[in-house]
């Protein structure tokens, strides 16, 4: 089970069986397995919180790839996490069309409110804050993403509400899953 | 002045991510004309539509379709919905909120060039957009629309949504194939092109996702009629979005050619606080920045280019006076340095460059000479890279600098007094 694996790094994590048949299905997609890399690192993601390395030598196993070059693709890509991330990932768009309708205030007040820079993550796993570039909603500028949803239109006051919510929600929840135990190794990527 | 709306229809108010209301406003009726007219039938009607690609490089769609080799390798048709040039915002709305629209554009377009397998290839953040399209692929699944022997023709169309993970390149269509394949998003040397040479080494297609979209209309409306919406070489109707200062951003349709000075004004509000405008970006960061009095300009292909900009993806980035351009430029030279894949040394090395200098310049540290020096790193990179992104980084910079001099020299000059 996953949850025992990520708990104890010595034991090698394996995939579900109903994430197997997701793969599977994944696998048929494509006329090479490697077609189904991205597709199955993002289920690993799910299934694991992060790409730690021993996730990515199982997806190497599982399709068969050599472990460099599921690493070369997992570093590629910066929505694949390379290290652990917080339940909370608050990605404010800062980028042309958001700058001139007030996304650096809504970077300050995320900065205050959850007292890290943009880039860092909380040490007890619940907030990974980060400025993005362009979420391509401009229209509705300024715009933020926590996890899978789009926030748009924000003000300064919504975002404080928002994330005053979410600290509350945190203590509930706690951190992300595979939130890494002190001896587990992160590749910084 | 009014929109032409063709495409967009949010007005109506109707839920077309469900396939009932789809059809029910005649989706899909084209299918039918479709078999009639045959592969060969279509693409002429393509051809005759002068349509050209929405993804912002504007090549001939029809001519696109005829690249195809015949020599009887399965063939792949491949949607670029990697949405993510900053400053625009259509094709979000084919894939949240009118998702059949394309993908009736697939199945014909797939029927025209005799693909069996397409992948839409959705960014990676676009979490609502992958949710509403592959529930879209389900429903015409369960409707006997996807799959094998389509509505009794004989015709086999298997869909997948393919999601990015975070990599702007993979906009740029070797790339995006790249991605499919499960490599790192690194663009390739061209030729060969990927319609002789594209996904998994076969022949392979890769429109945009407005560009499909208009396809089911132009089977519609015929051909010669798309082509005389719009101006010479440029058919038909065009999304355009409006954004930044302006009091009405939102997203508009409207005939090619359309006077850009409309869009902003007409459709768009005009400037926040009424404001001048200080610069407009025409489609996307990647195009060089227009002054206020090139706004008469006509939004097609064609108009943009003989301004020395481009119609990129349409979606306008209005800038008002009093704005701190040298801080705008900051934003444009970190995107293209973070999104530079790094193969080429010109863009990896003087995307940081670009970046490095626009930085001493916003903290103070530069003087007027680095205007200069970043002209000179700009031209290095231009014309020096296996792929657009060098272009994309180097011309707005380059055009900032050359056309806006002024106005950085006099945020040079108020950062030294303040120092």
């Amino acid at each position: 089970m996953a949850d025992s694996a990520l708990s104890d790094p010595a034991v090698e994590p394996q995939f579900r069986p109903a994430a197997l048949e997701r793969i599977d299905a994944l696998i048929r997609r494509y006329p090479r397995k490697q077609g189904a890399l991205i597709p199955v690192l993002w289920l690993a993601q799910e299934e694991f919180g992060w790409l730690k390395p021993a996730v990515m030598d199982l997806v190497a196993r599982t399709l068969g790839l050599s472990k460099s070059s599921v690493l070369a693709t997992a570093m590629f890509y910066t929505m694949l996490y390379k290290r652990p991330h917080g339940r909370f990932h608050v990605q404010i768009c800062t980028n042309v069309a958001c700058y001139l309708r007030g996304a650096d205030d809504l970077v300050a007040v995320a900065s205050d409110v959850l007292g890290l820079r943009p880039g860092e993550t909380s040490e007890d796993g619940l907030f990974t804050l980060e400025a993005v570039q362009c979420l391509c909603a401009c229209e509705r500028a300024p715009t933020l993403q926590v996890n899978r949803d789009d926030h748009f239109n924000v003000t300064p006051d919504e975002l404080r509400t928002l994330l005053t919510q979410l600290q509350t929600d945190g203590l509930r929840l706690g951190p992300s899953v595979g939130w890494p135990g002190a001896d587990d190794e992160v590749v910084h990527g | 002045m009014a929109e032409h709306r063709l495409l967009l229809r949010r007005h109506l108010g109707v839920d077309f991510t469900r396939l009932d209301n789809y059809i029910k406003h005649g989706g899909f009726a084209m299918w039918k004309r479709a078999v009639e007219l045959g592969p060969a039938g279509i693409t002429a009607e393509v051809k005759a539509s002068a349509l050209r690609g929405r993804g912002g490089a504007g090549f001939p769609t029809g001519t696109k379709w005829g690249f195809l080799p015949k020599d009887g390798r399965p063939r792949y048709l491949v949607v670029n919905a990697d949405e993510g040039e900053p400053g625009t915002f259509k094709d979000r709305y084919f894939l949240e909120e009118d998702p059949f629209r394309q993908l009736e554009g697939i199945l014909i377009s797939a029927y025209a060039i005799d693909a069996h397998v397409c992948y839409i290839y959705i960014r990676g953040e676009y979490w609502n957009s992958k949710k509403v399209t592959n529930d879209a692929i389900d429903q015409l699944y369960a409707a006997g629309w996807l799959g094998k022997d389509i509505q009794g023709s004989g015709f086999d169309l298997d869909v997948y949504v393919h999601s990015g993970a975070g990599a702007y390149i993979c906009g740029e269509e070797t790339a995006l194939i790249e991605s499919i394949e499960g490599k790192p998003g690194m663009p390739r040397l061209k030729p060969p092109f990927p319609a002789n040479w594209g996904a998994f080494g076969m022949p392979t297609i890769v429109n945009n996702t407005e560009t499909l979209a208009a396809v089911p209309v132009i089977l519609e409306m015929g051909g010669a009629q798309w082509a005389a919406l719009g101006t010479p070489g440029n058919g038909g109707t065009k999304l355009v979005g409006v954004a930044g200062h302006v009091k009405n951003p939102g997203l508009f349709e409207v005939p090619m050619g359309t006077p850009m000075r409309e869009i902003i004004y007409d459709l768009g509000g005009g400037v926040l606080g009424d404001r001048d405008i200080l610069a407009i970006i025409p489609g996307g960061s990647s195009c060089p920045f227009l002054t206020k009095d090139e706004i008469d300009v006509p939004m097609d292909f064609d108009g943009l280019k003989k301004v020395g900009s481009m119609l990129g993806t349409a979606c306008i980035t209005v800038i008002a006076e009093g704005t701190d351009l040298i801080a705008v430029m900051g934003r444009v030279a970190q995107f293209y340095q973070h999104e530079s894949c790094g193969q080429c040394t010109p863009c990896r090395q003087g995307t940081g460059w670009l970046h490095a200098i626009v930085g001493q310049l916003d903290r103070g540290a530069a003087g007027e000479e680095a205007i200069d020096l970043l002209i000179d790193a700009c031209n290095h990179i231009d014309g020096n890279t296996i792929c657009a992104h060098g272009e994309a980084a180097a011309w707005p910079i380059r055009s900032i600098a050359k056309k806006f001099r002024p106005q950085l020299e006099a945020e040079i000059r108020r950062r030294a007094a303040a120092q």
